[in-house]
């Protein structure tokens, strides 16, 4: 009997379901303080910079610079097998926050810290949507 | 330098590699043992008891598992799970326990059977959707547990000209330190050369920057320094702890600068040493980036310069800092949470004289450094005779 090969997907929950709602339709959403006025990411339930739990989703550009990079050469599981090599980046947003995604639309050999990058949408199902970025 | 009133007076190992023949408690009985008859003690004198999680079984309680299989009439027990610093961790709950009062002497033990539970790749599987990487924001775009690790690596070279020749070089100290410890998983020599030939798995680390999957388990016996004196063997202090934590996961922090620089200047502070005072320094080396950002933020040299600081036997016996004697994660043996606990038995025996082929002449100070996490959480520890 072959395995299953699942792809891990994220499960949205109470904390994080607008962002994936939003990216689903293709928008980059990240969590802002209506007390101190600061972008964070990942979501935490209270603010990081002061505590507040007053936090909205609040829209983002999108476009950001590729802070780091590795690509990845062996697969963490056969879900990934046929995408090898590919790139794991950390963007640095315009709007502070950084997070973790995947580099599109360029050959790994091109991946350079500093590069400006916009995010893109790749529909992984037909409910869940992943940020991605790619350059600008 | 000052000293708690806690002491260690017992190790133990249990055989490390590949150990198909042993269970998870199995592995930490054959060390509690170890560590019993190293200190001269029995299980009846045993009255605390300390344990990681482990990751090929379930144990809903895993301090009561432990203490109940290993026959410990506990009168204080708790699983200590700060990832890879548990190992330190436990030291200092120990310490805590017994000025407490609560109890007298303390089993710390962990380990597990990491590498014959499983394949490998399950292992490989298992290890990048547990937990390192976070579950929404970071599994679903494919790193591995190194992919986590080779940014901060790939950051590192960029801010500060690190090289993947620098890198090499650790491996290739630790496995030189691991070729004199009998009990390490792998002891064949590399070269610089042959780490940067080694499979490529997510760039710029290749498999020889990785540590190793093991099978294996470590106890250390902590009492007072009151019923120390009466025991078997020179008792090592502890003479000072600190921790740190500066993110979760590693998508959202700067990369380079980790909660080590808070771990280290609390132990340094509390123990009233400074790093000129460390003979010897058994550094959580899950991968070799992590022990160049390490020395940097405990205050062995300056922010960017652990590249250079580890080059021309630096870090290797009879350099300026001998670090991770015993072989470490890279070589000695990783199995799991109980892997940075062979640290802190290393670090006893080098204060004890007692290292053998690898003993740093004259060690009175060591430290040591776990790390959990993606270089999220940090304890450190000094020890001392």
């Amino acid at each position: 009997m072959s395995e299953v090969i699942e792809r891990p997907m994220p499960v949205p929950d109470a904390a994080t379901g607008p962002y994936w709602a939003a990216a689903h339709e293709g928008h980059l959403v990240m969590p802002r303080c209506n007390d101190c006025g600061k972008y964070h990411f990942y979501p935490h339930p209270l603010c990081p910079y002061c505590s507040s739990a007053k936090l909205e989703w609040t829209p983002v550009s999108g476009r950001g610079t590729l802070y780091s990079f590795t690509v990845v050469h062996r697969a963490p599981s056969p879900a990934f097998a046929a995408e090898v090599p590919y790139v794991v980046a950390v963007v640095e947003l315009e709007e502070g926050p950084r997070l973790m995604s995947n580099l599109t639309g360029c050959a790994p050999a091109q991946a350079k810290i500093g590069m400006p990058l916009k995010a893109a949408f790749r529909k992984l199902s037909e409910s869940v949507t992943l940020p991605v970025f790619e350059p600008q | 330098m000052s000293k708690t009133n806690a002491a260690i007076v017992g190790i133990g190992e249990s055989k490390v590699g590949s150990v198909p023949d042993r269970s998870a408690l199995q592995l930490q009985a054959d060390a509690a043992q170890a560590a019993l008859a190293d200190a001269g003690l029995k299980m009846s004198d045993i009255d605390g008891l300390l344990t990681t999680p482990v990751r090929v079984e379930h144990w809903n309680m895993p301090c009561g598992v432990v203490a109940h299989h290993l026959g410990v009439r506990a009168k204080f027990l708790s699983t200590v799970d700060l990832a890879g610093a548990s190992g330190c961790g436990m030291i200092h709950q120990a310490a805590m326990a017994i000025a407490s009062g609560q109890c007298s002497t303390v089993l710390c033990v962990a380990g597990q059977n990491l590498l014959s539970h499983g394949s490998r790749a399950k292992a490989v599987k298992s290890m990048a959707e547990g937990g390192s990487a976070h579950p929404q924001f970071e599994v679903p775009y494919g790193p591995l547990v190194p992919s986590l690790y080779a940014l901060v690596a790939q950051r590192h070279m960029h801010e500060y000209g690190t090289t993947p020749e620098q890198l090499a070089e650790v491996a290739v100290t630790i496995r030189r330190h691991a070729s004199l410890n009998p009990n390490a998983h792998k002891r064949e020599l590399i070269t610089v050369d042959d780490v940067l030939k080694s499979r490529m798995i997510t760039s710029p680390l290749h498999i020889f920057d990785c540590a190793i999957v093991s099978d294996g388990a470590a106890a250390v016996i902590v009492t007072s320094a009151e019923r120390a004196r009466d025991l078997k063997q020179k008792p090592v202090h502890l003479l000072g702890q600190g921790y740190g934590l500066r993110h979760s996961h590693i998508g959202d922090t700067e990369l380079t600068t980790t909660g080590a620089v808070d771990s280290g200047r609390d132990a340094f502070r509390t123990a009233g040493l400074t790093p000129a005072d460390v003979d010897v320094a058994q550094i959580y080396d899950c991968f070799t980036i992590t022990v160049i950002v390490e020395l940097e933020d405990l205050g062995f040299c300056k922010k960017g310069e652990g590249g250079h600081f580890v080059e021309n036997g630096r870090i290797g016996l009879g350099g300026e800092l001998p670090i991770t004697t015993h072989g470490g994660l890279l070589s000695g043996g990783h199995p799991g949470l109980g892997g940075g606990f062979f640290h802190v038995v290393e670090a006893v025996r080098q204060v004890r004289g007692e290292a053998g082929a690898r003993q740093v002449k004259d060690a009175e100070v060591a430290l040591v450094h776990g790390n959990g996490g993606v270089i999220s959480i940090h304890c450190t520890l000094l020890l001392g005779v």
